[in-house]
């Protein structure tokens, strides 16, 4: 896979070199952070979770448009607001799917709309639908790594909290550990992550990024880390090999890296399953 | 160290806790202290609250009525009635016993030794039969080195020689730390003949005190009816061989107890 990055680096001129080295880094940090923190959503079977909260961020989009300020800014913020109102509804229990249900689907539907109702904005809804990572800029490149750095950071400094909270909110009081605190932690990484990947995968598909890769490494581990750890090397192969894929087939580089990450949750899964049964190995 | 004048202070106090959910009244006035070093029963009926006052007890629910007061710096140990491990997380025994707190290998060698499972460490905790599980979860109780340890419905899955093995556990674990134990069981007999002081709980506090007074408390009774009395009376029985012999010897207690539980 590097050699044919490194074959297609060399075949193109200098300035392209320069976007596709960007859109690689992009891919890749976002990948990393959204591949841990995916764990997490995985465990916690909070996936919907994550996509009421993607989805909120094309409103997001919209508003930033519409203020004249960083995507990144409004994504974040939206997402952040409707996180916590999840988080803050899903502690009441009973029929939160439905909940979950009306805030996704209406966030986005608002979003939507909302974007084609701003004057003068000419913009390409299709790019934070599913991503554009091929016009990434620098300052774009710096808010991801920043942003990716900041979620993964925080996971190794809460990760034993974070999974005690998880295996049982009690056991985690009774040990010292705040749960309410470390879910209102994981809801404002989940906003981060949503923010870092809107430019990369699009509010669609980002929570194919948090999902696939965790589900992909979990017959391949058989701790909580050494499935963190599968999940972002299969997360940054996926982030490769689909910039890869994009490239030789000229298809959207968002869908490409999910398709990427599905084919290797099949190959690990598969490979799992047959190294059950005492076949080949994995 | 705490001090000789935190010796005398309660390690909990709970007074007056009330919690309501949905207009029921789950919890009315209940009060129960915890002094160091005694084994307290709670008894009482399915959904008489005895998992929720345990909540409140460690600070996971906060009650509509009452205080709670807990020893400054008081070290706890829970083992909650259900964990459920989702299949999405690998996890073995020995990873488990890491959370929150990484422990030194020979620490938790000892831990698991002591609930009665050394051989499991490696062992994923999804793949775990109902006992090893339930022991992995003391072992992780007690790697805090608890001042009270706190265990909701801990023998549930156990056959009952398994059960009574799991008490004698309990026991060794309380001479070892010597620590408190707070413990809800539905084993009336076997648990009543370990504890010092039993709380039969339905929403209220219906009586407490020594497992002699509650057994024979008419509210007991009525809410144990007479589907019980075979218990009490096996109960009865064994206390009364244990008076004959030597009140305080528990393990020469509890051998006496052992073939009646296999026929029981
Ligand atoms: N979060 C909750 N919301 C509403 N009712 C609850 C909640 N938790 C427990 N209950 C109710 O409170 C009662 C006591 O439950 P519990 O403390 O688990 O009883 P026990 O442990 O004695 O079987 C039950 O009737 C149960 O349905
Ligand atoms: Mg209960």
């Amino acid at each position: 896979m590097t050699m044919t990055i490194t074959i297609t680096i060399n075949r193109c001129t200098t300035m392209l070199d320069d976007f596709l080295i960007r859109a690689a880094l992009a891919a890749v940090g976002t990948a990393l952070a959204a591949s841990v923190l995916g764990c997490f959503v995985v465990w916690r079977r909070m996936a919907y979770f994550g996509d009421a909260t993607a989805h909120a961020a094309i409103l997001g989009v919209a508003i930033a448009l519409a203020l004249n300020i960083s995507i990144f800014a409004g994504v974040a913020a939206v997402s952040l607001v409707v996180a916590l109102l999840i988080h803050r509804l899903s502690d009441r229990a009973q029929g939160t799917d439905t909940i979950l249900g009306v805030l996704a689907h209406g966030a986005l539907a608002t979003g939507l709309v909302a974007v084609t109702l701003i004057p003068g904005a000419r913009i390409n809804l299709e790019a934070y639908l599913f991503g554009d990572v091929l016009t990434v800029t620098r300052t774009d490149l710096a808010v991801i790594w920043v942003g990716a750095a900041v979620v993964l950071t925080v996971l190794w400094f809460h990760w034993s909290a974070l999974l005690t909270a998880t295996l049982n909110p009690d056991l985690a009081t009774a040990s010292g550990i705040d749960p309410r605190r470390e879910n209102l932690i994981l809801t404002l990484l989940l906003a981060g992550v949503v923010a870092v990947a809107i430019k990369v995968v699009g509010a669609l598909l980002i929570t194919a990024l948090l999902v696939i890769p965790a589900a992909g490494a979990r017959r391949l581990a058989s701790s909580p880390e050494g499935m963190a750890l599968r999940a972002a090397v299969l997360g940054v192969m996926a982030a490769l090999g689909g910039l890869v894929l994009s490239m030789r087939l000229d298809t959207p580089a968002g869908p490409s890296i999910v398709v990427t990450a599905v084919v290797l949750f099949a190959c690990t899964t598969i490979g799992g399953k047959l190294q059950a049964i005492g076949g080949s190995s994995p | 160290m705490p001090g000789v004048s935190g010796q005398r202070m309660n390690l909990i106090t709970a007074r007056g806790i009330g919690v309501t959910r949905k207009g029921t009244a789950i919890l009315q006035n209940v009060g129960i202290e915890i002094a160091a070093g005694e084994i307290v029963t709670i008894v009482g009926p399915n959904g008489s609250g005895k998992s929720t006052l345990l909540r409140v007890l460690i600070g996971a629910l906060n009650p509509d009525r009452g205080t709670v007061t807990r020893r400054p710096g008081l070290r706890l140990g829970y083992v909650p009635q259900k964990l459920a491990i989702d299949a999405t997380l690998p996890l073995t025994a020995r990873r488990f016993l890491d959370l929150p707190h990484r422990v030194p290998d020979a620490e938790a060698a000892q831990a698991l030794d002591t609930a009665g499972v050394p051989d499991i460490a490696k062992r994923q905790m999804v793949d775990l039969s109902g006992g090893q599980f339930q022991r992995v979860l003391l072992a992780r109780a007690i790697l805090s080195r608890p001042q009270l340890l706190i265990l909701d419905e801990a023998t549930q899955g156990l056959d009952q020689p398994g059960a009574a093995r799991f008490y004698r556990q309990i026991e060794a674990v309380r001479r070892d730390l010597n620590c408190a134990v707070l413990m809800v069981s539905h084993e009336l007999h076997v648990v009543m003949s370990a504890s010092d002081r039993v709380i039969c709980l339905n929403g209220h506090i219906c009586c407490e005190g020594t497992p002699e007074v509650v057994s024979a408390a008419p509210a007991y009774r009525e809410l144990f009816g007479r589907g019980t009395g075979g218990a009490l009376a096996l109960y009865r029985h064994d206390h009364d061989h244990g008076h004959d012999d030597n009140h305080h010897h528990d393990d020469d207690h509890h051998d006496h107890n052992q073939p009646v539980h296999d026929h029981a």
